[in-house]
């Protein structure tokens, strides 16, 4: 366009700060992205030559001894049974409760909204803490049991909203009313009409409930008792307390030196386990995001 | 109940509004029975394990005995917070908690603007799309993950950190290197995901006309990306200065050490030391409530400021 070179008050050309932008960015990417390479790099290669500086580019002696011990070390499979299972029952029971408590919500002529809305909104605020909760939890008999994860955060209310807004703003209200002139219950609507048209909103929340339950060890941690591990937590003996399990010390034969290189190996490559999932599924919904999030932070 | 069927004939409008306003309150209760339904399970769910905690932080000024319950323990007053305040680590805690939170508020809360104000000038749809992909990514991995990352990089020997430097230094050890530790690792986490309120918020209408009349990339980000995210930066900060001590638990307690505690012992650590490994219910609900008084404080004191505020900017 001949406008692009009328640029006023002495600014920079259009193409000049195209390239200044793209440099700037690219070296946040670097920043942010390269930690990432620099784990994947180092998984697939001999521990030695990462502690000696040879892997800041390249995989050297490159080996998949790591992740042989990692699918070998029981420990990090059962990890990561458990947190599929979770993840799954979590995902799903969360998704169902949101949607139970912001479909009613939505409701403009519901009695009692404005009570019911408080009554949501000020567990946001103020909570009980950890010990009583814990406390509460451990009387209703969930210390131990898989559904101490799930129950204790019941409905997560700032999604809630998100979700609530999305049926105000983003759901055409002829369509709904349409549907209970047609003498549809406002239940049968809620299935038939308000849930199809929601999928981007479901889509953002199931994901992030994903996440969340993927990434969580602290509620399993108090809550759990030991027992049924999810892989966060048992990667914190190897990270961060950084235990060799006897396992791992009866699987190899060549001493001390080889179980330490194991050990290092297995850093690399249980951290990769555990992040690859998710780090594959956001991308999926990456378009519902900022979508989701600005017709749900209207408010309704 | 008259104020609400009042919202309804304004919300709705039309017939159906004529309709629902002609109905007796307990006709409208009676037609909403599936709404209530549905709500059942929520509420049980809140009133059980949100609501009933609430009414056990009673037990801070009690001595809880767990045969004798929330309400049956002798109440002892506030002798947990005297111990508290009279403990050797009490001011240590308390700054500790307040210097990370307020350095990280410093720093990550500048930095997604800034980002967001140059990702939406990206013109390069694709290149963009991938800029905003790979800054999201580490926010969707897990804490634990970030600190093995840390405690790997950091390390002595062979650290990716020290491999760059040429040196051997055990960051993790010294107390002075704590904050700038958490706090860059913070922003890297979640620095790119915060862009995301920020972004997409620009009328495109307004995009248009501004290249017309010839507008630099700067000047367009001064005169209308940096006005359109305003009021969301304004609230943002207002909420993140009420929370002013929720320093999270999970990141200091994995990368605290012997040796760096005099920058890394803050509360949340204690409530939990004191409250889970060693039992002390009583003790501990008193410290988190603390905690929590603070916090209240402090939300009311930015909430008042923010109404000021939303009086001279935003109506």
């Amino acid at each position: 366009m001949a406008r692009k070179n009328l640029n006023r008050a002495g600014g920079l050309s259009d193409k000049a700060s195209d390239i200044i932008l793209v440099a700037i960015t690219a070296a946040v990417l670097f920043v942010v992205a390269y930690p990432l390479y620099y784990v994947v790099v180092a998984s697939f290669s001999d521990p030695y030559d990462v502690y000696a500086g040879k892997t800041f580019l390249f995989p050297s002696g490159f080996t998949l001894d790591g992740y042989k011990a990692v699918f070998a070390e029981k420990s990090i499979v059962s990890g990561f049974l458990y947190s599929v299972l979770y993840t799954t029952i979590g995902t799903i029971f969360s998704v169902v409760m949101l949607y139970i408590t912001a479909y009613p919500m939505a409701q403009k002529d519901l009695p009692g909204r404005k009570l019911l809305s408080l009554f949501f909104i000020i567990t946001m605020y103020f909570g009980g803490g950890l010990i009583p909760t814990y406390l509460v939890v451990k009387k209703t008999g969930l210390i131990g049991n898989m559904w101490s994860l799930f129950l204790p955060g019941g409905v997560a209310v700032g999604n809630m909203i998100i979700v609530r807004n999305y049926f105000q703003n983003s759901i055409p209200h002829d369509l709904v009313e349409a549907s209970e002139i047609d003498g549809c219950s406002k239940f049968r609507t809620f299935i038939s009409v308000v849930i199809p048209l929601s999928m981007p909103i479901l889509a953002v929340m199931a994901v992030f409930s994903m996440v969340a339950y993927w990434n969580d060890w602290f509620t399993a941690m108090i809550y759990l008792g030991g027992k049924g591990q999810p892989l966060p937590l048992v990667l914190r003996g190897i990270l961060i307390k950084s235990s060799a399990s006897s396992a791992q010390a009866s699987l190899i034969s060549g001493g001390y030196a080889e179980l330490n290189k194991l050990t290092e190996m297995i850093k690399f490559c249980s951290m990769i386990v555990a992040a690859l999932p998710m780090l594959i599924v956001y991308p999926f919904v990456q378009k519902y995001f900022e979508k989701g999030f600005m017709s749900g932070a209207v408010k309704g | 109940m008259i104020q609400m069927s009042k919202a309804t004939t304004i919300s709705q409008g039309g017939a159906a509004a004529a309709r629902l306003h002609s109905k007796s309150l307990g006709r409208r209760i009676l037609d909403n029975w599936q709404m209530y339904a549905l709500l059942l399970i929520p509420v049980v769910l809140t009133i059980i394990y949100k609501y009933i905690p609430m009414y056990g932080i009673q037990i801070a000024f009690r001595d809880f005995t767990p045969s004798k319950g929330f309400t049956g323990s002798t109440w002892v007053g506030l002798k947990w917070f005297q111990r508290f305040f009279s403990a050797p680590t009490c001011s240590r805690m308390i700054r500790n908690t307040v210097l990370i939170s307020l350095y990280s508020l410093l720093w990550s809360f500048p930095i997604p603007i800034i980002l967001s104000l140059i990702i939406n000038q990206l013109r390069f749809q694709r290149y963009k799309r991938v800029v905003q992909t790979v800054l999201y990514a580490p926010h969707f991995i897990s804490i634990m993950i970030v600190c093995g990352m840390i405690r790997i990089f950091l390390s002595p020997s062979g650290g990716l950190l020290n491999l760059i430097l040429g040196t051997s230094t055990d960051f993790l050890t010294e107390a002075s290197a704590f904050r700038t530790i958490y706090i860059a690792s913070g922003i890297w986490q979640d620095a790119g995901w915060g862009c995301i309120i920020y972004l997409a918020n620009v009328d495109p209408g307004l995009y248009e006309a501004a290249k017309m009349d010839g507008a630099s990339v700067f000047q367009r980000i001064l005169h209308i990306d940096l006005p359109a995210l305003l009021p969301m930066a304004v609230l943002n900060l207002i909420m993140a200065a009420g929370g002013l001590m929720n320093v999270g638990f999970e990141k200091v307690w994995l990368l605290q050490t012997d040796l760096n505690k005099a920058t890394s012992d803050v509360i949340a650590v204690y409530v939990y030391q004191q409250g889970i490994e060693n039992a002390k219910y009583s003790y501990s609900t008193a410290v988190g409530l603390f905690n929590t008084a603070v916090n209240i404080i402090l939300l009311v004191i930015v909430n008042k400021i923010a109404s000021k505020l939303s009086d001279v900017e935003f109506v």
